[in-house]
């Protein structure tokens, strides 16, 4: 049997999700967390059930992308699992008379219970069941209270005989079962309403937002540099390094095998940022130079995406993401894009048109470094002085205003306006956001490392065949004539196409003095995603909109190259 | 009994809506949110450099957009100033 959870965005599903399959899946506190649907199965006696979490939808009369797949899902499904917030029954109710009108057996989950319980509002449940002519649960998925009973209840599932009707005579509907069902008692603000009415104020929201971005920037860069100098560089320094050297010693320091595994020796020494080997630079580069920031980065996210503040931080950006053609909700696929560029991409199908998604997939793609990516910049720019690091965050943020303003002026269609619900500030349950840490952290080991392993061998192999020379030398007139760079650095670019952190590596056993260096990294991070984000934004944008974005990307990154090096 | 558009609410006021003015699309966005003819609205809070007007609705608040925020009337008791 197959099983659907739906319902409302933000209402919990994935949090359900989790409780009913044991499979983990992202979860935060605002709406379209969930852009794709998730499978996982619960065995009930001896009979297996396939469970699938929707993606959050308040009509079957899609407005997005994401809410055209949990309209595709319906046909798939054999039983739904109606998840509902108690705190908003009126707005949940209308798509559960929507599911109902499709005659499929129905469960409704009542979910987030205690806290209606918490704000005052009393639900009669007897009288909700009468009139929806389904089962109806209370269930707190974060606590898995509830739980038990709705998994109990699924094979009471039913699909009562109630008429098709018009939006119009539905919310009549709607309107006459809370009549009947909720009554809600006056209480005071709590301390955490007050916080979220100032966090949406334009002075003190402005001033709030300015103060977490510099805490969030300063509580990622200590995390990842303490991680980085007190865990990881004693660990291969002290450790690994004197064993790599010792390895060396035994094969003599040269041999094809050698250069594979260590790299090539600097001053007789195993070098980890310039050696290049899969035991050397192929293991320091990802877990002592990348990780940390990665597990900086997403746990700092995680904390901002689970209090529900992003929402807030898309209302007081919309005014300005209007001028690059977007409206705010848009910030939130470019602030997951600072972590990885994939999840980025598929999170751009909460933006309601298409001229929106590409406008911001395609400044996603230019304009916004990836963690790995940064912790790289971080690392080797960051070696020749804090100034050069901001010029390049400086200049990719100057490429993001105009490229946006442009964009805007020239593709054609229309950006509709930023209309979104914003969720009650919620203190994050740390287990959850540890479990997500955890999700993420692991997700980039296990699709980087095998990446970035598999880059190394590869660049080995083509030094030794010698088609990176035969390269490099086609490519001399644009990457030295425009760029200033010697032409060996193509390498990098090429690379750059598999893994942009290896190919930033790359750079450093060039010898660059520091303005070819930013130029590099700048034109690395804007020219052409990696191919993990060639993958979505094919599917995303389809063959003819990923070659326009790609014209833009190819074109933005030669001339901001060739603007660079010519001002440093 | 005055009619207003949310923009031109104070913050901190109440009322019903009483029409939107807009298309299929944006009627259907507004609709699924509960924003449709008939809801009890506050709004919250102005936006900023004609950024989203907040309102609350059914204890639930929600970001508008200050066009679509423009084509939205609400019914007051007293005249907004």
């Amino acid at each position: 049997m197959k099983i659907l959870l739906m319902g409302n965005p933000n209402v919990g599903k994935s949090v359900l999700f989790s409780r009913l399959t044991g499979v983990h899946v992202m979860t935060s506190n605002y709406p379209g967390t969930t852009v794709h649907y998730s499978r996982g199965h619960m065995k009930r006696g001896n009979q297996q059930h396939e469970i699938i979490d929707v993606p959050g939808t308040y009509t079957l009369e899609p407005t997005c992308d994401a809410e055209k797949v949990a309209l595709q899902m319906l046909d798939s499904g054999d039983l739904i699992i109606n998840v509902v917030s108690a705190l908003n029954l009126e707005r949940n109710l209308y798509l559960t008379l929507q599911l109902l009108e499709r005659k499929l057996p129905l469960i409704v989950a009542l979910n987030m219970w205690d806290d209606a319980a918490h704000s005052g509002i009393h639900i009669d449940l007897k009288r909700l069941r009468e009139l929806l002519g389904v089962p109806v649960i209370p269930t707190v998925a974060t606590t898995a209270e509830g739980v038990k009973e709705l998994v109990e209840s699924l094979t009471r599932a039913v699909s009562p005989d109630i008429p098709v009707r018009s939006r119009d005579e539905r919310w009549v509907a709607v309107g006459g079962i809370i009549n009947q069902v909720q009554r809600v008692t006056h209480r005071h603000h709590t301390w955490r309403e007050h916080l979220a009415d100032a966090s949406v104020r334009p002075l003190s929201g402005g001033f709030m937002a300015l103060t977490i971005l510099v805490a969030t920037f300063m509580g990622i860069r200590f995390l990842g540099e303490s991680l980085i100098n007190h865990l990881f560089d004693p660990l291969f320094n002290g450790l690994w390094a004197p064993l790599l050297n010792r390895i060396s010693g035994f094969w003599g320091g040269r041999g094809f095998l050698h250069n594979v595994l260590i790299g090539k020796l600097l001053e007789g020494e195993v070098d980890f940022v310039q050696s290049f080997g899969l035991l050397s630079s192929g293991l320091y580069v990802p877990f002592a130079m990348v990780l940390p920031y990665i597990v900086s980065f997403y746990l700092v996210l995680g904390l901002l995406e689970d209090t529900g503040y992003l929402p807030r931080l898309a209302v007081l950006m919309d005014s300005i993401m209007h001028k690059l053609g977007l409206h705010g909700y848009a910030i939130i696929p470019t602030l997951l894009g600072f972590g990885c560029n994939v999840p980025a991409v598929l999170a751009t199908r909460i933006l309601e048109s298409k001229r929106e998604k590409f406008i911001a997939v395609t400044l996603i793609s230019v304009a916004v470094p990836c963690a790995a990516l940064q912790a790289m910049i971080f690392g080797l720019v960051g070696e020749r002085g804090g100034q050069y690091v901001a010029i390049v965050y400086g200049t990719l943020l100057l490429v993001w205003t105009v490229l946006g303003f442009v964009l805007n002026k020239t593709v054609k269609g229309f950006s509709p306006e930023l209309l979104i619900e914003i969720p009650p500030y919620r203190l994050p349950r740390l287990g959850a956001t540890f479990q997500k840490l955890w999700m993420r952290t692991y997700g980039f080991l296990a699709e980087a490392l095998p990446v970035i392993l598999g880059a190394i061998i590869a660049i080995n192999i083509l030094y030794l065949v010698g088609l990176f020379e035969a390269i490099a030398d086609a490519a001399a007139p644009v990457v030295t004539g425009l760029l200033g760079l010697p032409k060996e650095a193509v390498t990098a670019l090429i690379i750059g196409l598999l893994r942009k952190d290896v190919a930033v590596g790359m750079l450093a056993p060039l010898a660059l003095n520091t303005p070819q260096l930013v130029v590099g990294s700048v034109v690395l991070a804007m020219f052409f995603p990696c191919i993990a984000t060639f993958v979505v934004l094919l599917k995303e944008l389809g063959p003819l909109g990923t070659f326009k974005s790609f014209a833009v990307m190819i074109f933005t990154a030669l001339t901001v190259g060739w603007l660079l090096n010519w001002a440093l | 009994m005055q009619i207003r558009s949310l923009n031109e609410l104070r913050p901190g006021q109440g009322g019903t809506i009483s029409q939107i003015n807009g298309g299929r699309g944006m009627v259907n966005r507004l609709t699924a949110l509960n924003v449709r003819p008939g809801s009890m609205i506050t709004k919250l809070n102005d936006g900023f450099m004609r950024g989203p007007v907040t309102i609350e609705l059914d204890r639930t608040q929600i970001a508008i957009g200050f066009g679509i925020a423009a084509r939205i009337l609400v019914a007051v008791e007293e005249p907004a100033v």
